[in-house]
C-alpha cells in the first residue's frame, strides 16, 4: 500500500487524463474494427433471428389483425426490421473480453495504464459503431423506406424520443455485459450465466415478438424488467405505437415515451453505479491472487 | 462379389471404432454428472422458450379470427403440423449440437494448431475420425424432448381433426427423410469446415450456418418467393424439417421424397470430394 489515498484533486486529474486520451482510444478502436471488417460483417450476418421471426409473424398476420394494437403484416414487418437495426447498432459482447481479461490475467496490463480499464472498454465498444452503422444503415434504411415507410411515425417528438433512447439501450446492454463479465472475478466460467441472461433477454426484450402480443401475465413480468428498454420500447417509439398500451394517440404516446425514457435512464444510472462499485471490489480480489 | 467381401471387415472395423469413440465421449461427459443434467435441463428450457412464438402466433391469429387453436392455420399449416415441423427442427438441432458440431469444430482447432497431422497419420479414414471425434451426450435429453413433442403433436392432430394416425409406411418414410436430413446437415457442415483449410479464422462462419439453420423451424409454406426457392433447392432447410412432417401427415409426394434423397446423396458426394481436395492441399503446421 505505497500509493497515496486517492484524494479529490487526484481523481480530477485522472478524469481529465481519461478525457484527453478518449479520442485516441476511439481512433485505435476504429482502426481495429476496420482491420477485422470481414469478421464483423459475418458476425452481423449471423443476427438472423429478427428475420426468422418476421417470416412467421408476417404470415400469421395475413388477412388478420393481431393483438390489442391490431397489427397487420406491414406493421409486423416494420417492427422486426427496426428490431434488427437496433440490435446491430446497440448490441455489445464486451462480456467475453472482460471475463477473458480477468481469467487470463491480461487485466493486469490494462491496469498498468493510467486510464481505467472500464473507460477503455467503453471506447473499444463505441469505436466500431460508425463502421457498423456504415455497413448496416444503407441497406436497412432502404428496406425501411420501401417496405415500411408508411409505418414510421411522423411525430418529431417521438422520433426525438427514439434517438434519445438509443444511447440508453446501448448503455444497458454494455453495462449488463460488463457486470456478467466481471463475474469472472468470482467464478470460473461466465458462459452459463451468459446463456441464462440471453434467454431472459430474448424473451423479455421484444426480440421474438412485440411484447403486446404476450399473454397478460408475461407482459406484466416484462414491464418490471429492464430488457424491454433495449428493443421493444424504442422500436415502438419510432413506429408511434402506444408503449404502455392504449389507443394510438400522439399526445398519450409522447407522455408514455417520456416516462419510459425516464425509467430507461434510471436503469442506466443504477447499472453504472453497480458496475463501478463491484469493479472496485472485484479488483481487490484480483490483486489478492494476482500479485 | 470381391468388393463386397472387402467391405465387410471394413464395416466391422469402423463400427467398432465408432463404438469406441462414442464410449470415450460418454465417459468424458459422465465425469460431470450434474453438469450433464444441468445442460440437459437448460436445453429443455430453451426448447420450451423457442416454441413460444409458434404458440402465441397461432393463438393471436385464432383470437383475431374468432377461431380456436385447432381451426386456425398459417399459410395453410395447422397448429399441430407446424408443431411437428418445429419438433423435427429441435431434433435436428440436438443432432447438430450433440454429434456434428463438436467434432467438426475441433477440426478447426486442430488445423490452426497443426495437430491434425496426428489424425492423418492414423490408419483409418481421416474424415471418419474427425467426424466422430466428440459427442456431447446431454443432447440426448433435448432429442428425447423433441421426439416427445412430435409424438404429442401427432396425437393431438389425430384427436382434434380425426386424421388417421401415421401407419408403418408413413413412419418409415419419415424416418428415412430424417436420416436424409441428418446427412444433409452433416454434409453442409463438412463443407463449411473445409473452408477452414483455406481461411484460418472460421468460427464466425460456423455461427453463420447455425443462425441460418434457425429458419428451418417454421413450416415451408411461410416462406414465399425467392426465400422458398432458396430454402428448397439451394440450402435445403425446408426439406430437412417440413418434408418429414409431410410424411407423418401422409401427404408426402413422391417427388419430395426423391428430391430429399437426391439432395442428401448429392451433398454427401460433394462434401466428400471437397474434403479430399482440402486434405490434399493441407500443408500441416511445419511446412
Amino acid at each position: 500500500m505505497s500509493a497515496p489515498p486517492p484524494g479529490a484533486p487526484r481523481r480530477f486529474e485522472k478524469l481529465a487524463l481519461s478525457l484527453k486520451a478518449y479520442p485516441t482510444l476511439l481512433r485505435i478502436g476504429l482502426a481495429e474494427a476496420v482491420a477485422y471488417r470481414t469478421e464483423m460483417l459475418v458476425w452481423m450476418l449471423t443476427l438472423t433471428m429478427p428475420l426468422v421471426s418476421m417470416v412467421l409473424w408476417s404470415s400469421a398476420a395475413q388477412g388478420a389483425r393481431l393483438g390489442p394494437e391490431r397489427l397487420g403484416s406491414a406493421e409486423l414487418t416494420a417492427y422486426f426490421l427496426i428490431t434488427l437495426l437496433l440490435r446491430l447498432l446497440t448490441g455489445s459482447w464486451v462480456l467475453w473480453q472482460v471475463s477473458e481479461d480477468i481469467r487470463s490475467g491480461t487485466l493486469g496490463q490494462r491496469l498498468l495504464r493510467p486510464v481505467s480499464p472500464l473507460v477503455v472498454y467503453t471506447a473499444e465498444q463505441l469505436a466500431p459503431l460508425p463502421l457498423r452503422a456504415a455497413l448496416v444503415l444503407p441497406l436497412s434504411l432502404g428496406l425501411l423506406a420501401t417496405q415500411a415507410r408508411a409505418q414510421l411515425t411522423s411525430d418529431p417528438w417521438l422520433i426525438t424520443g427514439f434517438v434519445l433512447a438509443l444511447p440508453g439501450a446501448w448503455a444497458i446492454n454494455f453495462l449488463t455485459m460488463v457486470l456478467l463479465g466481471m463475474m469472472a472475478f468470482y467464478i470460473d466460467s461466465a458462459a452459463g450465466l451468459f446463456y441464462a441472461w440471453m434467454g431472459l433477454y430474448t424473451l423479455f426484450s421484444g426480440y421474438l415478438m412485440p411484447l403486446s402480443l404476450f399473454p397478460l401475465w408475461l407482459q406484466k413480468v416484462s414491464d418490471v424488467l429492464p430488457f424491454r428498454y433495449m428493443l421493444d420500447t424504442p422500436v415502438k417509439m419510432l413506429l408511434g405505437w402506444p408503449i404502455a398500451g392504449g389507443a394510438r394517440d400522439t399526445a398519450l404516446g409522447r407522455g408514455q415515451a417520456l416516462t419510459s425514457l425516464g425509467i430507461e435512464y434510471a436503469y442506466v444510472a443504477v447499472l453504472a453505479l453497480l458496475v463501478v462499485l463491484l469493479w472496485r471490489r472485484g479488483l481487490r480480489r484480483f490483486a489478492a491472487f494476482g500479485a | 462379389m470381391g468388393r463386397l467381401a472387402q467391405l465387410r471387415p471394413a464395416a466391422r472395423k469402423y463400427g467398432r471404432l465408432l463404438g469406441l469413440q462414442l464410449r470415450v465421449s460418454l465417459l468424458a461427459g459422465m465425469q460431470y454428472r450434474w453438469d450433464f443434467l444441468a445442460q440437459g435441463a437448460m436445453q429443455l428450457v430453451w426448447l420450451g422458450m423457442s416454441a413460444l412464438p409458434l404458440l402465441i402466433a397461432y393463438k393471436a391469429r385464432a383470437a383475431a379470427q374468432g377461431g380456436t387453436l385447432t381451426t386456425t392455420d398459417i399459410s395453410g399449416w395447422g397448429f399441430y403440423p407446424a408443431a411437428m415441423v418445429f419438433g423435427f427442427f429441435c431434433l435436428l438441432k440436438a443432432v447438430l449440437d450433440g454429434a456434428v458440431n463438436p467434432s467438426l469444430l475441433s477440426v478447426i482447432d486442430q488445423i490452426r494448431k497443426g495437430t491434425l497431422d496426428f489424425v492423418l497419420l492414423k490408419p483409418a479414414d481421416a474424415q471418419f475420425l474427425v467426424s466422430t471425434a466428440r459427442f456431447e451426450p446431454w443432447h440426448v435429453i433435448d432429442a428425447a424432448g423433441a421426439l416427445a413433442l412430435i409424438a404429442l403433436a401427432v396425437h393431438r392432430q389425430h384427436m382434434t381433426t380425426g386424421a388417421a394416425l401415421p401407419g408403418g409406411l408413413q413412419l418409415g418414410a419419415a424416418a428415412v427423410l430424417l436420416c436424409c436430413s441428418v446427412l444433409m446437415l452433416y454434409a453442409v457442415w463438412l463443407l463449411v469446415i473445409c473452408a477452414a483449410f483455406y481461411v484460418v479464422r472460421i468460427d464466425n462462419l460456423s455461427y453463420l450456418f447455425s443462425s441460418l439453420f434457425d429458419f428451418a423451424r417454421w413450416p415451408r409454406a411461410v416462406f414465399r418467393g425467392a426465400l422458398q426457392v432458396v430454402f428448397t433447392y439451394f440450402l435445403p432447410l425446408t426439406v430437412m424439417t417440413s418434408f418429414p412432417a409431410d410424411a407423418l401427415l401422409g401427404r408426402l409426394r413422391p417427388w419430395q421424397a426423391a428430391w430429399a434423397v437426391a439432395i442428401a446423396a448429392g451433398l454427401l458426394w460433394l462434401s466428400r470430394r471437397v474434403w479430399r481436395r482440402a486434405i490434399a492441399s493441407y500443408t500441416s503446421a511445419s511446412s
